[in-house]
Order: C-alpha cells, then structure tokens, then sequence
C-alpha cells in the first residue's frame, strides 16, 4: 500500500446523507475479477444525469469528496473503495461512515477522515461558492483545510499509523504466525470443520 | 464483573491482544472458525494470494458456494451473461486450485451463502464467523460473532486464519412482549431500524433480547440478525438456547456423541452475565407492533403499514429531510398517501432475510386457496436447493404455482439483481429482501421491504396488505352472500 501524508485536491460537494455502497458503485459491476478498472463504475446511475456533480467542472477533476452523514452504508463490497481510488479521490470526509467501509478504506490507502458535521456544512458552502477550491487534508496533523476553514478529524490511531507507513496488513500479522499456531492448537474438537464435507443423504 | 454474550465470544478468540488501552490500542488479533466465501468478493483475495506466493492457511474451516450471479431459471444451461458466467467460473477454478470446498450451481447444497452455513449446521453458537458479505451478520442467530468483511479482509483470512479488529460496542436491543397474529420477526427488525436509525448501530454488535426474541424459532432469529447491518451493526447476536440446539441437531457439521455434550456445556455459558452492562439499551414493545414496511430509500425510512407515507416535513433534522424529499421523487410517492393504498407490480419471496423454509411455509399458508391479483407477477426463489427440495416435498411447489407464482431454483436472486432477475426502471415491488436503496433491484427499481406474509397478503389484493386486511375482505363477501 502507498504511504499517505498529505493530499491536497479539489473539494467535490456531496450534499446527501445514506451515500450506500448500492450507488456508489451499482452491482452490476461488481462482476469484474480485476481490483482495478472501476472509474466508470462510480456513482454509474446518477452519473447519467448531467446535472450530478461529478459531470461538472472542475468538479469533475476532484480528488477529495465532502459527502453527507452514513457515508457507505450497505454492503460490503470493497468495489466502492477501488470505484472511488480509480476515479481519483484520495480521500472522503464525513461526520458518519458505515464501519465496513471505514475498514475497507484504510486498507486501500483511502482515507476516511471523520469530520464534524458543522465543519462539513462550512466546507460544503465554501466548495459552492467557489467552485474548484482545493481542500488540504493532512493526516499527521489530523485536519483538513478548506479556504479560511481549519479543521481537525479523526481516524483511529491503528489506521492512521498503518496508512502513514504503507503497511500491509498481512504481512503485519504473519509476523504473530507462532501465536496463531498456538492458538490452534487449543481449539476444541467439538468445533466444526468443513472438511471432509458431510452432506444430508437425502 | 459480568460479561457480555459479545465479550465472551470476542474474548475466546484473541489470538494476541492489541497493545495499548483505551483510544489508542491497537486492534486484538482474532482467530475465525468458518470462513464462507462467494463468488463476487472473493476473485481479487484469491489473485492476492496467488501474487503473493502464500498457501490459504486453513481450507478445512472455508467453504463456497455460488449465490449472487446465479439464475433461478435454466440452471443446467450455460449461464447466458458471460461476465457473469466468468466470475462463476473463476471461483470454481480458485477452489480447484486452492482446495476449497466448493458447491455449485446444481449441487444439493448450492444457494446463498448464509442459508447454506446454517444448513449444513456449520454455523454454530460461540463460533466466529466471517464472509465477504454485509449479511454475514446472520449467523449471529446462533451465539456466534458473525460479521460482514471486505476483500483485502477476505484475502486476509485466507492467509492468516485471523483479523484484526478493535473491539465493538455493545448494544441491548430488548424485546418484550408478545407478537400479534400476522406480526413477524421482519417486522421488529423494520421497527428496530427506524428506532435507532441506518447509523445507529455503527460501532456496535447488537444483542436481540427479550421474551418475544426467545420466543423466535431458529429461521425467525437469522431474520432480525441479518438485518442488523441496515442498523449500521455489522453484527447482531442472539444468545443459544434450546431452541437453537434443537435446531442443530442432527445437522451434517453438528458436533455428535462426546463433543455434543462437551459443546451443549460450552454453549451454556454463551449469555450476558447478570451483572453485566451494555454501553447502550434500546427497549421494543412487542404488544403494540404492526407490521412494517418502508416507504423509503434507505431501510430507516420505514413506518407501520396501517399509516401513511410521511411529509419531509416530519423530519426535524435538515438532512433527514433533504433525505425524505429525495426518496419520495425516487419512489414516485405523496406524502399523506395510505401506505395501503400502494399498488406494486411484482411480489418477490426470496433473499437471505426471508427464503428459509419456514418463510415459505407462513407465506404459502396465506395464499393457498386464494387467487393471485392479475396484474401482478410474483417471484418465489428458496434461499438454497435444499429449501427448495424440502418445500417441494411439502407440495409448497404446487401451492405457488396454482396461484400464479413463478418457482425459481435458489440464489440471491432480484435481492441485488446481479442475476437477470430485475425490476424495469419504475417497476414497484413489494419484497421481502433487505435493502431498498435505489436501483438496488433493478436501475429506476422501487422497492418496498416486507416480511413474508406481507408480501403475500399483497400478492393477493395488489396493494400493501397485512394479511388480516385478507380476513376482513373475506368477511366482506361473506356478508354480502348473507345478504
């Protein structure tokens, strides 16, 4: 995963709440078997409409999303994430963000920076009525910068850490591989396995 | 003191704790007991495998099936859409490679993932469960921490046997009280999410309570747990009971002889304490429920079916209110509208919330004997072939065919229309799914979440019907042949 700093990009307003991961990228993308590729997948159904924000410039150019509480709620599918990293965006602010999503984006390298609603309302006017205007959000400091408007946000403290060195997951856990060999050795015998498969006769 | 059900199963697991208190610790390592894999989330984990040169750690505690792409027609044929006839074969071609069991299309133990788990009786109480799938959160019924994970998790999993997570919240949602006739687990679960909101779970594992929770079958609770992501939760739990080990059984994974014993102790101790506290309590009067559906976009944004549709300008909060005045446009509904007086064109039984057997049942209970509204096409797809074989061994079959619904073979299905099973743009359904998002069930698709003998009673008279607006109209006629 590429480090994270500091990204400074245009501001995209999103005035809405309960952004699910249904629109943000539709599932009939989600039959592709690729991780990349999904930039014409994003927000695929209110694309179509000229007037959605992401058809308009310099909007369209943006790189930071300013979006409304429930931020990728629903299902899972870490689509979203790659739907929104391939169109361009680096990072999404929002005062609420569905708990797989969050997930989802700090393994990508996708930051999802928790910003009080007030501020996102603040940043919001400033995006309007000066289309364009780039939004600073700086991850060492945990704030975002918007014209005169500073403000902080938050990330829990493991994924700050793991987006700022580049981490990867896996390799990070494989070094404890001894304890989860032990633990595995203390499971019950009760526990199921699905192999050798039993099935009903009938 | 105490624990929570939640705490106790968290804490059976750590594998490592994370180092630090409070705010800054870093997430506990946990070990994950069954891993179900499906074919839309799983191709690009496999790939990382593949890339990385690592083994899946543990195959013996994975296992596939094929559920989102599949049809529910023609299933001996070459699935005719090629994109997603190659994600299909792509995770045939993974199990081959990486030893996984695998069942496919036309396998007995084919159908959706959190049908097929249950099924089999590998979902069982105190276990972790996890799949690249929100709705994992059903296996929650049975005392197990079950939760919905992403593609870098999956592949995660696949490499590690564990995750890591920091640890949830804990929420009590206590039920109390008796269900009324024609009142349904779908409907608490509807009333739950309108209470606390689309987010009010966030952070949160929810643990069902209350009399009217113990007195829920097996099927009926894997209803409410499903549902608890729409609450934001990315699981929900019901703590084991007789219920739940009268349920397991007998099933092909249930621990037999010896281990049976060993696992009842266990699963015994799988409550909250006494003395135990929630960070959060949320209380639901059982009496007084209706059933529920939504009017909505989002699964919040719901209301008992006796009352209409609401004004945006019910809404205190700002965004609540943008939110209503967007659904009402996307739904093509009015504000004051008695929900009753909604006419839809399609009725569609199926989903991970409701395809299980006891689903079929209540809902062929309501139509037999009854004739089908004309105009409307209904869509009856079992949660999996093996559903589908014991409700045809019942002649459920027969009972939806006569009425003029359609008998499909098992999947997802029109949940998520990844298959051809679509709404056309403005089509309105009454469905027993789980997400009424826009274009959830087709592009321009208006949805409306039911429980199953709503979506029955409705398939009958055409608009949004409980099924004792069924009983009166029968009165009705009665009287009128009286007179």
């Amino acid at each position: 995963m590429e480090a994270f700093t500091t990204h400074t990009g245009i501001g995209v307003p999103l005035r809405q709440s309960n952004v699910d991961t249904d629109q943000i990228i539709p599932a009939v993308y989600l039959k592709r078997i690729t991780r990349t590729g999904f930039e014409d997948a994003l927000f695929a159904a209110w694309r179509k409409d000229e007037s959605f924000i992401l058809n308009q410039a310099p909007f369209n150019a943006g790189s930071v999303l300013v979006a409304g509480p429930d931020f990728g709620t629903g299902s899972s599918r870490e689509h979203a994430v790659w739907a929104l990293k391939d169109y361009g965006f680096k990072a999404v602010l929002s005062s609420r963000f569905a708990d797989i999503f969050r997930g989802n984006s700090g393994k990508q390298g996708l930051l999802a920076a928790q910003v009080a609603q007030d501020d996102i309302e603040l940043i919001w006017k400033v995006l309007e009525n000066h289309p364009g205007t780039e939004v600073k959000v700086d991850l060492v400091s945990k704030t975002v910068e918007c014209g005169n408007i500073v403000a902080p946000f938050d990330i829990d403290d493991y994924t700050r850490w793991r987006l700022l060195e580049g981490l990867d997951d896996i390799g990070l856990t494989l070094q404890h591989e001894e304890d989860i060999t032990a633990y595995e050795a203390t499971r019950p015998s009760f526990k199921p396995k699905t192999l050798p498969a039993k099935v009903d006769a009938g | 003191m105490g624990k929570t059900l939640a705490e106790k199963v968290w804490d059976a697991h750590v594998v490592r704790k994370g180092e630090g208190e409070g705010a800054n610790a870093q997430p506990d390592l946990l070990f994950i007991d069954l891993h179900l894999v499906h074919e839309v989330t799983s191709p690009q984990a496999f790939e990382g495998l593949r890339l990385a040169g690592r083994p899946l750690r543990r195959v013996d505690l994975t296992i596939a099936t094929e559920d989102h792409n599949t049809p529910t027609l023609d299933i001996d044929k070459p699935i005719a859409d090629l994109t997603s006839r190659t994600q299909i074969e792509t995770l045939r071609a993974n199990c081959r490679e990486f030893g996984v069991r695998l069942h496919s299309l036309g396998d007995k133990e084919q159908g959706i993932v959190h049908v097929v788990g249950p099924q089999l009786g590998l979902t069982q109480p105190g276990m972790t469960v996890v799949c690249g799938d929100s709705h994992t959160s059903t296996h929650g019924a049975f005392g197990a921490l079950a939760m919905g994970i992403g593609t870098s998790e999956v592949e995660h999993v696949m490499a590690t046997q564990t995750l890591s997570l920091k640890p949830f919240k804990t929420m009590a949602i206590n039920v109390e009280g008796t269900l009324r006739p024609g009142v349904t687990a779908k409907d608490i679960i509807l009333a739950v999410i309108a209470k606390i909101g689309t987010g009010g779970g966030q952070g949160y594992v929810l643990e069902y309570r209350g009399s009217a929770i113990r007195a829920l079958s097996m099927d009926a609770r894997m209803t409410i747990c499903n549902m608890s992501i729409e609450a934001g939760a990315r699981a929900g739990m019901v703590a084991p009971d007789q219920t739940t080990y009268d349920y397991m059984e007998g099933r092909p994974h249930a621990p037999e002889g010896a281990d049976w014993d060993a696992a009842v102790e266990y699963w015994n101790t799988l409550h909250t304490d006494a003395d135990a506290t929630f960070d959060v309590e949320v209380d639901l009067d059982a009496d007084t429920l209706e059933p529920f559906v939504t009017w909505g976009t989002n699964p919040g944004q719901g209301v008992s079916l006796s009352s209409k549709v609401p004004s945006p300008e019910d809404f205190g909060d700002e965004n609540a209110k943008a939110a209503a005045e967007r659904a009402l446009q996307y739904m093509g509904l009015e504000a004051g509208t008695p929900m009753k007086d909604i006419r839809v064109d399609t009725v569609f039984l199926g989903s991970c919330t409701n395809s299980r057997i006891e689903d079929l049942r209540v809902a062929a209970d309501i139509i037999r004997g009854r004739e089908k509204d004309p105009k409307v096409r209904m869509l009856v797809v079992p949660g999996s072939a093996r559903v589908r074989l014991e409700a045809e061994a019942e002649g459920l079959d027969k009972v939806f065919k006569e009425f003029g619904a359609e008998w499909r073979f098992a999947g997802c299905s029109m949940c998520l229309g990844m298959n051809p099973d679509q709404l056309e743009p403005g089509e309105r359904c009454a469905s027993t799914s789980n997400r009424n998002f826009e274009g959830r069930q087709g592009k321009g698709g208006r949805t409306h979440l039911v429980s199953p003998v709503v979506a029955a009673a409705t398939a009958v008279r055409g608009t949004l019907s409980s099924p004792s607006d069924l009983e009166s109209a029968a009165a009705g006629t009665l009287t009128g042949i009286a007179v």
